[in-house]
């Protein structure tokens, strides 16, 4: 699961002067980031020369430090770094011949989808041409993300013939 | 109050010695189990017709059949606590019609009637002025059509689950608890008389399927039937599962779900948090309804039994008893 984009939130701030902004976002693309949001915050307690910016953007994964780097030297300070991965979790169990049916597919196939991802896999297995169960926790970046995601995991399941258990959805 | 009971299984030994026994203002005029009938204008003595059935195996005259009794008999309410036939609803949807059609009201605790023709006997009973009233037929003594008309009145009900099944969240309990397979829970059940010979109605979801019918249906008026409703079992899963789902504070229920607004009807085993409402241990049964204002509601107690479902019947002969027939 290398390789999937995190997204990453900052706060920066930089001098209110022509060009700082361009300045601050150019490192981002050069690190090849997508920028999800920009949010300007102009806070009447700081001197009038002073920008604060909120930007949340994917990174690809280990591009986080060189970022750092590259602002620092614009002359940008960050105040605050967070990384958001993917915010959604849910953990389903399947139950039935996983290994016969190809698990690294039915892995795959959440894992493929860009927005959700397998995070965590625990399985038994009692004896060969037994059924096993696996508890499969899914990270996904948005609510409906992970209703897609589950919606894939039903699909397989039927496929391969696997009992899938859902979690009860959080009564809202 | 004058009342006519059919059926004299469990339920219906429940109810008959409960109003021997308590001082209700109800007196049994007549009575048929599926070999025998008997009717007294005056009130049958019933300590003595239970003495009967239990030596004997039927508790009246052999010439007298349940349909006499219905159609002669002198009663204000009928309690129709037959075998529930989940396919045909026969022949209790006949014995429900036959009462109404009297203009008698009607107490039944037979899923059959209610899931597969209530809006037909509904109707019916409106028609004729009378009530027909069912408490007994979801989750046994748990007084769930009581909150929906009274307590929760003038809400919009937006969602329900439940666990409507005691033999499957006793099986998942004891799988759970000690590690036991759904083969050796199955049978411990069935030990304690929690499972039928036949466990297919309970185990594959069928029975919490039928109560889900009977409840959505209630509520929403949706005219749904059993094969509207996703329904997945509880005989494929693993002891392992189970231990998955612990080790993450969790484990596994048969939850029966409505949310209209999601089009969701499902009947499903389903990972749920252990400190969840609905985790109930062995045969008891939970239901949560989440509405606009009272928000989320959970009610425990028991599914099954012959006292408890008693219980629910004559929650409903004494709602009768006081809004129609003059007390006594």
């Amino acid at each position: 699961m290398t390789g999937d984009p995190v997204q990453v939130s900052m706060k920066l701030e930089m001098k209110d002067s022509p060009g700082q902004l361009v300045a601050a976002l150019k490192p981002m693309s050069d690190v090849g980031g997508n920028i999800i949001a920009v949010i300007h915050q102009r806070e009447p307690d700081l001197d009038d020369d002073t920008l604060n910016v909120q930007i949340v953007l994917e990174l690809p994964e280990g591009r986080r430090e060189k970022l750092v780097a590259l602002l620092n030297e614009q002359g940008v300070r960050i105040q605050r770094i967070d990384e958001e991965r993917l915010r959604y979790k849910r953990t389903v169990i399947m139950i039935g011949h996983l290994m016969h049916t190809d698990l690294s597919d039915t892995v795959d196939q959440i894992d493929s989808t860009g927005f959700a991802e397998v995070c965590e896999l625990a399985m038994s297995m009692p004896a060969v041409n037994e059924r096993s169960s696996s508890r499969i926790t899914i990270k996904a970046v948005s609510k409906g993300d992970m209703e897609a995601a589950l919606a894939i995991l039903r699909r397989v399941s039927h496929q391969k013939s696997l009992l899938l258990i859902e979690p009860l959805e959080e009564i809202a | 109050m004058n009342v006519a009971l059919i059926g004299l299984g469990s339920v219906g030994r429940g109810v008959a010695g409960m109003i021997a026994k308590k001082d209700l203002g109800i007196t049994i005029t007549g009575i048929a189990d599926s070999k025998s009938g008997c009717m007294d204008p005056d009130g049958l003595d019933i300590e003595n017709l239970l003495t009967r059935k239990n030596k004997e195996g039927y508790c009246g005259d052999q010439k007298v059949s349940a349909s006499d009794v219905i159609r002669k008999a002198e009663y204000d309410a009928l309690i129709e606590v037959t075998p529930t036939n989940a396919l045909t609803g026969e022949p209790a949807i006949g014995y429900i019609k036959a009462a109404l059609l009297r203009k008698k009201h009607v107490v039944t605790s037979n899923k059959g009637p209610i899931a597969l023709a209530f809006k037909e006997l509904r109707a019916l009973a409106a028609k004729k002025g009378v009530s027909l009233r069912y408490e007994a037929t979801v989750a046994g003594a748990i007084p769930i059509m009581h909150t929906l008309e009274h307590g929760l009145a003038g809400n919009e009900i937006l969602a329900l689950y439940g666990v409507l099944n005691g033999t499957c969240n006793y099986i998942l309990t004891r799988m759970a608890a000690e590690g036991l397979t759904y083969e050796q829970a199955l049978m411990e059940a069935r030990e304690m008389g929690y499972a039928e010979a036949d466990p297919t109605y309970d185990v594959q979801g069928i029975d919490a399927a039928i109560k889900l019918v009977i409840l959505a249906n209630t509520i929403w008026g949706n005219g749904i039937r059993l094969n509207d409703i996703d329904r997945t079992g509880i005989d494929l899963l693993t002891p392992d599962a189970l231990r998955l789902a612990e080790d993450e504070g969790c484990t596994i229920r048969l939850i029966a779900e409505a949310i209209p607004r999601k089009h969701i009807l499902r009947v499903s085993p389903r990972i749920i948090e252990k400190n969840h409402p609905l985790v109930v241990d062995g045969t008891l049964n939970a239901l949560t309804l989440e509405t606009d204002m009272a928000k989320e509601i959970t009610l425990i107690g028991r599914g099954a039994g012959s006292t408890e479902t008693a219980s629910a019947i004559i929650g409903d002969l004494l709602f009768i008893k006081d809004s129609y027939v003059q007390r006594a």
